[in-house]
């Protein structure tokens, strides 16, 4: 009876994993894979060999490693977000403060950008508007088709959306911190910022060491939906990370052998990042995290 | 003295704390705000971004006035049918493998389960993707939002740690009775798994109202367009929307409020997109953050 799932799996799952053939073809869209020219490691070699496209995959590369880096670097906000959220006594303010800064996790990028589109417009925009009303600056500055600051708008549109959510399992961590922990501590004349320092940051490293590897694993599958709808043609060469590089010259540029042959490096070095962080995470907590 | 002066620190200490979180909430909360006035405001005012706190010539004729555009009341329908139908199909099936890997009868169970579940951790990639999805017929199809998302390992875990919990004792009471695993799955386990459901529901729900890339990669013909998808068209093709509004509108007299231009119906549109999110959010939060937490334990 699980028959009909497990065959769901498979095509949608494994088979897929056949179209990694199209890397070692030239193949032109439209015309069935065996007519078209097989040319082996041809795509892979390129990256390397052919000046052009090495210089294109560094620039993707670059944007990818900043992106990631500055995740892994902000990964600690949720933690901070956490930690000073629990020592609000005030419980309804504490539950509001926490429904109301997870809720921007649950709206797609495509609104995300609209938002982004409403407040930071050129003329008209929320921001413009007051800083103009301010008399910061006299014309309005084009926020968004702006080829500036390009990495640090996107992790600051991402930690906008992510922040509450993802401190929530770091809020769930510290509930499980025994009590009779901060009694005793409280008992030997520890004051708020030393039992937060020594109770409360050790209680939750270990979510916070599983949670990082998991970044680590996932450091080079940005996605693409959140900088697919921000891309324009002014931000394109700093916004263009892996994912969106291969759809861009495969899906919409004719560029489709080479671009299974960059996706399909990628997804190898993906599972080969997972393997790490999963060897790591046995070797320092005797646990895997797969 | 000393007892004073901690309190005092203490009060300083939670004032500062209180008043950086309420600014942070603000800044989460005020986009959704700022759309929302801009709608309800005079259209002329919107467009020259003269709305800013609060709503200026209150009217409410933008969400009527955007019906008529041709096309967008067809993608609320298909995001509105991804959804429930989706949503439908990956609790059921989760609910029933996620009980099938429980029983350890089930042939080839462990190799099945980890069949399945190893699928969480390796990608073709978007382009193997697209040729595979084409080779099924699936482009330009509805069935390709809701065939791929049946099976997902996540939740399947998630049902399957659930149903774990419950004493094993009161499914071989049921065996010892006679019945069968359809029985058991339907009369037994099906009414105690409902909260996790409920969770696998909410997210299920979320993610295909949400879901924009699949029709991005998979669909040009436009009677297959989401309201995620339009929404995007309307933020890139200024000039495209300006015809839509324009042929939609015709000659009809109307208050200069309430005349369309591209940003009312932008932002229009956007309200009407996050609306069921904001309608079901507050409800359903702790089972948003039910899930995440038990996903955790094993996830």
């Amino acid at each position: 009876m699980a028959l009909p799932f497990l065959i769901l799996t498979f095509l949608f799952s494994y088979l897929p994993l056949h179209g990694w053939l199209y890397a070692f073809y030239n193949y032109r869209p439209g015309i069935p894979l065996r007519q078209n020219e097989f040319v082996g490691f041809y795509w892979f070699t390129s990256i390397v060999s052919n000046p052009t496209q090495t210089a294109e995959v560094l620039r993707v590369l670059r944007n990818t490693f900043a992106m990631s880096s500055l995740g892994i670097l902000t990964s600690v906000l949720p933690v901070i977000f956490a930690i000073f959220l629990s020592e609000i006594r005030t419980n309804w303010f504490r539950k509001t403060v926490q429904v109301l800064t997870t809720l921007p996790n649950f709206i797609s990028w495509v609104l995300v950008y609209s938002f982004a589109f409403a407040l930071f417009s050129t003329n008209t925009g929320f921001v413009n508007r007051i800083l103009m009303q301010l008399g910061v600056i006299e014309r309005g500055i084009n926020f968004l088709a702006s080829d500036r600051h390009v990495w640090l708008t996107m992790i600051l549109w991402s930690t906008w959306k992510g922040l509450g959510w993802n401190a929530i399992m770091y809020l769930a961590a510290i509930t499980s911190i025994d009590t009779e922990l901060y009694e005793a501590a409280k008992v030997d004349g520890a004051g708020r910022f030393s039992m937060m320092w020594h109770i409360t940051v050790p209680g939750i490293m270990p979510t916070y060491f599983v949670l990082l590897l998991l970044q680590i694993a996932n450091f080079i599958n940005n996605g693409m939906e959140q900088y697919y709808v921000f891309q324009n043609a002014i931000n394109k060469d700093y916004i263009e990370v892996l994912d969106l590089y291969v759809y861009n010259i495969g899906m919409i540029g004719t560029s489709f052998s080479f671009a299974t042959a960059v996706s399909a490096l990628k997804s190898l070095v993906s599972v080969f990042l997972l393997m790490v962080a999963n060897g790591l995470s046995k070797l320092i907590r005797g646990e895997s995290i797969l | 003295m000393k007892a004073k002066k901690r309190s005092n620190g203490e009060t300083i200490f939670n004032t500062v704390n209180c008043f950086m979180f309420l600014i942070y909430t603000l800044v989460c909360v005020f986009p959704f705000y700022y759309l929302f006035i801009n709608t309800i405001s005079s259209n002329e005012l919107t467009g020259l971004g003269l709305v800013t706190f609060y709503p200026k010539d209150i009217h409410f004729s933008n969400y009527m006035q955007v019906l008529k555009i041709k096309g967008l009341p067809n993608a609320a329908l298909v995001s509105l049918a991804r959804t429930v139908i989706g949503t439908l199909t990956t609790v059921v099936a989760s609910a029933f493998l996620g009980f099938l890997f429980t029983q350890k009868q089930m042939w080839g169970r462990k190799f099945w389960y980890r069949y399945i579940v190893v699928t969480m951790y390796f990608n073709a990639g978007i382009l193997p993707w697209f040729i595979t999805m084409m080779n099924l017929r699936l482009t330009n199809n509805f069935l390709a939002y809701i065939l791929p998302y049946i099976v997902q390992p996540f939740y399947i875990i998630l049902i399957k740690t659930y149903v774990e919990s419950i004493p094993s004792s009161l499914q071989e009471s049921a065996q010892l009775d006679g019945a069968g695993y359809l029985v058991i799955f339907f009369r037994i386990i099906f009414p105690l798994i409902t909260p996790i459901l409920a969770t696998v529901a909410v997210f299920s729900a979320v993610n295909q109202w949400n879901s924009f890339t699949d029709t991005l990669f998979l669909m040009t013909d436009s009677k297959y367009y989401t309201l995620q998808f339009v929404l995007y068209r309307y933020l890139n093709e200024a000039t495209a929307l300006a015809s839509i509004i324009k042929s939609t509108q015709g000659p009809v007299t109307l208050d200069v409020k309430s005349i369309q231009t591209p940003t009312s119906v932008r932002m229009t549109v956007s309200m009407i997109v996050v609306a069921p999110i904001l309608l079901v959010y507050p409800y359903f939060q702790r089972y948003f953050v039910r899930g995440i937490i038990i996903g955790a334990v094993k996830g």
